[in-house]
């Protein structure tokens, strides 16, 4: 359903190139989730950005495609893909404390994509919104929605953001390491609503992290990127079990010398 | 929310006293009579003594002060020593004018300032941004009062097309270009920290067009910090009018004050510094209620 | 540092390296004494007088170089007195935090409410206003914008590590504060003294423009300003002339203060 070719995103500082995404290729199916895994730095922030195309100079996507539902993403006017945004692709960040805008209510945040994409009315859209609350399991949404971002805790103002994503109902989500900047607790309650969540709205996930842990536990396959390169891939149990890579081996090791310690 | 205010206005009152204080001593320390102004010095001793005792001369420095400060707090600041009409009115008399320019000013800036600084900031590194760049500096580099010349040899003198005194215009104009200039960099580096932030990505993550992520979600959070800063230039607003005033002659407290201060006239600057300091306090005051109003992470407790 | 910004700041240091030149050489570059009648006329800027002549007869480019070296010296001494009192009440403050912290910090707070101007004019006419109390004014009065930023830098450079270390091995606190805290926090300071040397010029030519700075006739820019009042129909030179020499000084300095900011990695 989403077929990435050849990826490429370079950053341009002063008289250095920075190839931030290099020849990327990787593919989602519907209601899959994919992994992609790697250490700071190897480019998978800037890939998930590169698929939504938001990429602003001093950084360009060199070349490659994204095939959605058919369609080159890389091949449409900025106006075409504005649609796509929000409403068939959508993405959530890492960090809550700052993605979400402080001066509007949430209400407002999660309301104004399902009014743009969905042509609905104000009263009709913060109806939606009040919905989208609820499936994210967020105690009181009628009168919680009023509230401005600083009111709520990391956590919940992870869930208001994917209220926010997923508004529209699109077919990918993009989880850019939501869990990250969260305790260990909520992230476990994250990473439970997400599954659930992909179930009811047959949704893709593409699943940003570092950690391979949560990569067991919610994706289907995984691709893992170093320095910018896709340098390895397959299904997760397999990778884990017999990872080709050395650098894949390392990734996997530290992971369980964390664990053991623990 | 009204705790808030009430806890501001009482933190005025040590303020007004410390400059009150200050201004007081530094008046007093002056080498000089003032008697000198309104009786001539070699009149018969006693004669001087009458009128030393007659404006409460005789007295020691701190009971002056306390003599003083007792009446101000009722609102009433002695007599000029020009005119021998009380301070409180003369300043009544001129404080509008003054209130006129200084206003009138703040608008014109606020109308100019913030989009020249958004337009730089949105199309940073462009011409208009250089090119403001550069007059922002130009203008912050310009002494006030000089601009004030040149623009009444432009109008008043060669072109003849305004009057170089009594017309608001001119002193206007040149009060604004001394606050457009700083302000115009404040509100693009506002906007310039805004548009950095994360939930712009966001916002265009949500597939919302450009249009809408600048004018909605950058510009109203850059809005934030003007309110905080225009509270922050009203000292040097006033400051400004002083010298202004003077220029054009306009009828104003400041032009009053300089005056004042050239002939020694205690009970008059007294009475302008203090409400001064009291107008840009409040002045103050007010900036900071605006940035609750505006900020809803001040407005807001955390739940 | 961006293109740009670099030109702007070297465009800056040549403005003001030519006229520290001009201001130390003035008597060797000076063609007429800036005092001296040499004409019985008020003449616009030609080659015998590149600035013209003023209401008395003297040349305005002598003058204006001698009104350098006035403006200048003043900015910069009063600069120094405003960093050297900012400093040793932001570091007092700043280190020892506390009731010291809180007084003077609330007098900076009293001074910062008052409209300056008024206060320094104030002072002036009491005092015979002279090329020297303007300078010890000018520093007093405009410390508080340094102690400020000084107060910062050592609230913030106060919980380094380093400090601690410092303590931990016995150091007294007046070495913690002028061997370690005080060196690594120049950069803003001098950002800080750049950017008021400029504000000094400035507020000395208001002063001298009022009468209640630099005495005629020892030129200051912003004397020969007040003297052009009165000609500007006749003479418009004598006051456009001195305005934009104040206006290259002011502006280079806060060129090359931008500059200072960038290569030495200030914030605020």
């Amino acid at each position: 359903m989403l077929e990435v070719k050849a990826l490429s995103t370079y950053f341009y500082q002063d008289e250095a190139v920075v190839k931030a995404v290099e020849g990327v290729s990787l593919s989602v199916a519907s209601g899959e989730t994919l992994g992609v895994v790697g250490e700071s730095g190897s480019g998978k922030s800037t890939l998930a950005l590169s698929l939504m195309r938001l990429i602003y100079p001093p950084g360009k996507i060199v070349s490659g495609e994204v095939v959605f539902n058919g369609q080159d993403l890389m091949k449409l006017t900025e106006q075409e893909m504005i649609k796509i945004r929000g409403a068939k692709i959508s993405m959530i960040f890492q960090d809550p404390f700052t993605s979400l805008n402080p001066v509007f209510t949430v209400g407002d945040q999660i309301a104004e994509a399902i009014e743009l994409h969905q042509g609905l009315s104000r009263k009709q859209a913060w109806n939606k919104a009040i919905e989208m609350l609820e499936i994210v399991k967020i105690k009181d949404p009628g009168v919680r929605i009023k509230d401005y971002p600083h009111q709520f805790s990391g956590g919940m103002r992870q869930r208001v953001m994917i209220a926010m994503a997923l508004g529209c109902r699109p077919e990918v989500l993009i989880a850019d390491e939501p869990t990250t900047a969260l305790d260990v607790t909520i992230q476990a309650e994250i990473l439970k609503l997400l599954k659930e969540l992909q179930k009811e709205l047959k949704l893709s996930i593409i699943y940003i992290t570092h950690n391979f842990g949560i990569i067991r536990e919610v994706c289907e396959r995984v691709i893992v990127m170093y320095k910018g390169r896709k340098v390895e891939e397959g299904r997760v149990q397999e990778v884990l079990e017999n990872p080709k890579e050395d650098y894949t081996k390392s990734l996997i090791n530290s992971l369980r010398a964390l664990r053991d310690r623990s | 929310m009204r705790k808030f205010f009430f806890k501001r206005l009482l933190q005025l009152i040590p303020l007004l006293i410390g400059i009150s204080l200050i201004s007081f001593f530094v008046m007093h320390l002056a080498p000089g009579d003032p008697t000198a102004l309104f009786i001539d010095p070699n009149v018969d001793p006693q004669e001087l003594a009458r009128v030393r005792a007659n404006w409460g001369l005789d007295q020691p420095i701190y009971i002056q002060y306390f003599k003083w400060l007792g009446n101000a707090i009722k609102l009433d600041f002695g007599r000029s020593y020009m005119t021998g009409q009380p301070v409180i009115g003369e300043i009544a008399e001129r404080l509008p004018n003054t209130l006129i320019l200084m206003i009138s000013s703040y608008i014109l800036t606020l109308l100019i300032c913030i989009p020249v600084g958004v337009y730089s900031a949105v199309k940073k590194g462009g011409w208009f941004d250089n090119t403001f760049t550069v007059l922002s500096f130009a203008g912050m580099s310009i002494p006030t009062f000089w601009v004030g010349l040149m623009l009444m040899l432009l109008f008043a003198v060669q072109l003849d097309w305004l009057p170089a005194t009594g017309n608001l215009i001119l002193p206007l104009i040149t009060m604004t270009i001394g606050s457009l200039a700083g302000l115009t960099r404040y509100q693009r580096a506002a906007m310039l920290e805004v548009l950095n932030q994360d939930f712009i990505r966001t916002a265009r993550a949500k597939g919302l067009p450009e249009r809408v992520v600048i004018f909605k979600h950058a510009l109203r959070n850059a809005l934030i910090p003007i309110v905080t800063i225009m509270g922050l230039s009203l000292p040097d607003l006033f400051g400004g009018a002083f010298i202004i005033e003077t220029i054009f002659a306009w009828p104003g407290m400041g032009r009053l004050g300089v005056q004042a201060i050239f002939s020694r006239n205690y009970p008059l600057i007294m009475g302008i510094v203090m409400f001064s300091a009291l107008l840009i306090v409040l002045g103050n005051l007010f900036a900071d209620i605006g940035y609750a109003l505006v900020d809803p992470r001040i407005r807001y407790e955390k739940k | 540092m961006t293109n740009n910004k670099l030109q702007m700041t070297n465009v800056g240091i040549f403005i003001i390296l030519i006229m520290v030149f001009a201001a130390i050489f003035a008597p060797l570059i000076a063609p007429y004494d800036p005092s001296e009648i040499v004409e019985d006329n008020t003449l616009p800027p030609s080659m015998k007088h590149l600035f013209g002549t003023d209401d008395l007869g003297r040349d305005i480019f002598s003058r204006s170089l001698y009104g350098a070296r006035i403006s200048l010296t003043v900015g910069l001494v009063a600069v120094t007195i405003a960093v050297l009192i900012g400093t040793l009440f932001g570091a007092l403050a700043g280190y020892y935090g506390g009731i010291i912290d809180s007084t003077i910090m609330r007098s900076v707070d009293v001074m910062l409410a008052f409209p300056s101007i008024f206060l320094i004019l104030a002072i002036q006419v009491m005092l015979t206003p002279n090329i020297y109390n303007v300078m010890i004014v000018i520093g007093l009065t405009s410390w508080m914008g340094v102690a400020r930023l000084v107060r910062g830098e050592f609230l913030r450079i106060r919980e380094l590590q380093y400090v601690e270390a410092a303590r931990a091995i016995g150091c007294s606190n007046f070495r913690i504060i002028f061997r370690h805290i005080l060196p690594n926090a120049t950069a803003p300071i001098i950002v800080a003294a750049t950017l008021g040397m400029a504000g000094a010029i400035l507020t000395e030519s208001a002063l001298s423009f009022l009468g209640l700075g630099v005495q005629p006739p020892m030129p200051s820019w912003g004397n020969m300003l007040m003297d052009s009042q009165a000609y500007m129909r006749d003479a418009p030179w004598m006051a456009i002339i001195p305005g934009i020499l104040i206006l290259l000084a002011v502006l280079s300095l806060y060129f090359v203060g931008e500059g200072l900011r960038e290569r030495l990695d200030v914030r605020g």
